[in-house]
């Protein structure tokens, strides 16, 4: 990216309303309120980033700098299964049993 | 297709690796197993798990991009996240803008080109079941699921919309399988979903006109469904269009058995995955030495192994359609390697060819894992003439179900040996004096009676000498015996 960098519109209220319903987030209005306003901040102060000139540096992908990390494909032991099922809210034919689902898998 | 139109699609290919171990955990990669047994905290998603790739699925993945002249580039992994029970951790461990290949092609045996936009690492998702009173997800009043599959190593190879006609789609999906196949990558077993294809279909008035709007075909679990769906789809949206209503861009559900697509979801509903880069991984970044070395593994691929068979038979010229279906069957299931063992062995090669395409291929796992050179032998005692064409075939199917073995102890444990001529010319006397009727009809009837008698009295020697006789043999014999 080269020239200056167009300073970032404000995030909206709406736009947090919907993030909350995608991550499943009930919030009262006062709370969409206050976040609306702590999330602002948080991006304005992440974007004074912009103001640097930042030509030809290479985007940070991790904070720890290293690449492949790999490991042999070598079977290793899985849990038990009962084990495993012990701990599900709902069990039934040794498979997870879950609320009734809408839709399709995404 | 109807006459004023062009149809274009692309595909999405989902295939799963051939590891011995899931994506980024020890856990087994398996089908078939008992529900939820191949599972860990990683693969649970449990709280504090870490994730570590999978040595060999990137080096598969890297295969793939290598036969699909792709580039292999610095990849990241992202979570893609969204609240469905297939996955546990609510994300999915995907490869988004920085894909492991991109920008590769795929010719296919017409001579077209389809071209690769990309073909990346992800995980697969658990098998949801759904219970209820119609089985179905509508009226399911509860789900079910096993996580054994959560996990396993997917690559997404995702093409240009560069096809243009559904048997070119059909072509693309064989191609592409065989390809996989070669590299080592896959199975190829698209009946047991470890091949899955989706199929963005759109249509347009002619190649200068501008894209029509797409929708996505899932649920394609063969090669005859993907052709399918692609010309109900196609005719959909021409129906649409001719009556003056738009088409919705939306994902469609083919339904194999009512040979129709029905809507999923459309465009405005579609999922907000809030894509960003995974924390626990770093990056792949494969030096040249390393892609190298990953090519350097992969052998012929199918196009070229084709081409090689097709010289040993004589040429493009001298090639029947049948043989040329023979061709495209055994390289695609990876057997072509017993043909030329075989063929090399001076078992003329079209009796090799017959024996892999029609009787190895029915057990093609079973025929990748037989040594050459017991097929070899085998066919070279049934060129020989030491074995018939049926205790041939019976030594083979041994040689499939016990994985190998010497075809001539094989023969001999089963008492075959050829009748001599002598032998088989008294059963054929002992055959036509216990039918005086049908050998009567035989001897004077028109066309229709000898075709129809001969089969019969080939059954009765075939039946006095216990599968013994040559069946060749014993039509000339029969032959003689009218002339």
């Amino acid at each position: 990216m080269t020239g200056p960098v167009d300073q970032p519109r404000r995030l909206t209220r709406d736009e947090v309303a919907h993030v909350a319903a995608l991550a499943r987030l009930e919030l009262s209005e006062e709370e969409l309120e206050l976040f609306t306003g702590q999330l602002a901040e948080i991006i304005e102060h992440v974007a004074d980033v912009a103001e640097l000139d930042l030509a030809g540096v290479e985007p940070t992908v991790h904070a720890v700098e290293m690449t492949n990390v790999l490991r042999p494909d070598q079977v290793r032991p899985c849990l038990d299964r009962e084990e495993v099922l012990a701990e599900a809210p709902s069990v039934e034919d040794h498979r997870f049993k879950v609320p009734r689902i809408l839709g399709e898998a995404p | 297709m109807r006459a004023g139109w062009e149809l274009v699609v692309g595909l999405e290919v989902h295939c799963e690796l051939e590891t011995a171990t899931k994506l980024f955990c020890g856990c087994p990669n398996a089908f078939g197993k008992e529900p939820n047994t191949n599972v860990c905290p990683v693969c649970l998603g449990l709280p504090g798990s870490l994730p570590v790739v999978n040595r060999q699925a990137v080096e598969l993945a890297m295969a793939i991009g290598t036969a699909l002249a792709c580039e292999i580039r610095p990849s990241t992994f992202h979570r893609k996240n969204y609240f469905y029970p297939d996955q546990a951790k609510d994300y999915q461990i995907s490869q988004y803008d920085q894909p492991i290949n991109v920008a590769g092609h795929l010719e296919l045996p017409d001579g077209s080109r389809v071209g690769i936009e990309r073909a990346h690492l992800e995980e697969d998702t658990g098998k949801t079941t759904h219970a209820g009173a119609t089985g179905r997800i509508h009226g399911a009043d509860y789900s079910l699921v096993d996580y054994n599959r959560s996990g396993v190593p997917l690559v997404e190879i995702v093409s240009a919309p560069d096809i243009r006609s559904a048997a070119q789609a059909r072509a693309y999906v064989s191609e592409l399988r065989a390809v996989l196949v070669a590299s080592g990558a896959s199975d190829g077993k698209m009946e047991e979903g470890s091949m899955r294809v989706d199929a963005n279909v759109s249509v347009r008035s002619g190649p200068d006109a501008d894209f029509g709007t797409r929708c996505e075909i899932k649920n394609l679990n063969s090669v005859r469904s993907v052709g399918r769906a692609i010309e109900f789809e196609a005719d959909r949206q021409i129906t649409l269009i001719e009556s003056g209503e738009p088409v919705v861009q939306q994902t469609r559900h083919w339904d194999e058995d009512a040979g129709r697509t029905v809507a999923l979801r459309s465009k405005e509903e579609a999922y907000d995955y809030r894509y960003f880069l995974e924390p626990d991984l770093v990056p792949l970044a494969p030096d040249d030495g390393w892609v190298e070395a990953v090519a350097d593994l992969l052998g012929p691929l199918p196009a070229a192994r084709r081409k090689q068979l097709i010289g040993l038979l004589g040429g493009e010229e001298a090639l029947s359609a049948s043989q040329a279906d023979q061709v495209a069957t055994v390289v695609e299931l990876g057997l072509d390697g017993l043909t030329l063992a075989a063929a090399a062995a001076g078992v003329p090669v079209s009796l090799a060819l017959n024996r892999t395409a029609n009787e190895a291929a029915t057990d093609a796992a079973a025929a990748r894992r037989l040594e050459s050179g017991s097929f070899a032998s085998l066919l070279a005692l049934e060129a020989a003439g030491s074995l018939t064409a049926t205790q041939a075939k019976a030594v083979l199917s041994e040689l499939l179900v016990e994985g190998g073995g010497d075809p001539a102890t094989i023969a001999a444990a089963r008492g075959f040996e050829s009748l001599s001529h002598a032998s088989l010319a008294s059963v054929v006397d002992e055959v036509a004096a216990a039918h005086p009727s049908e050998w009567e009809r035989y001897r004077t009837g028109d066309d229709e009676d000898v075709k129809k008698l001969t089969g019969y009295l080939t059954g009765q020697v075939m039946r006095a000498t216990g599968g013994k006789a040559d069946g060749k043999a014993v039509a000339i014999e029969l032959q003689r015996r009218r002339g």
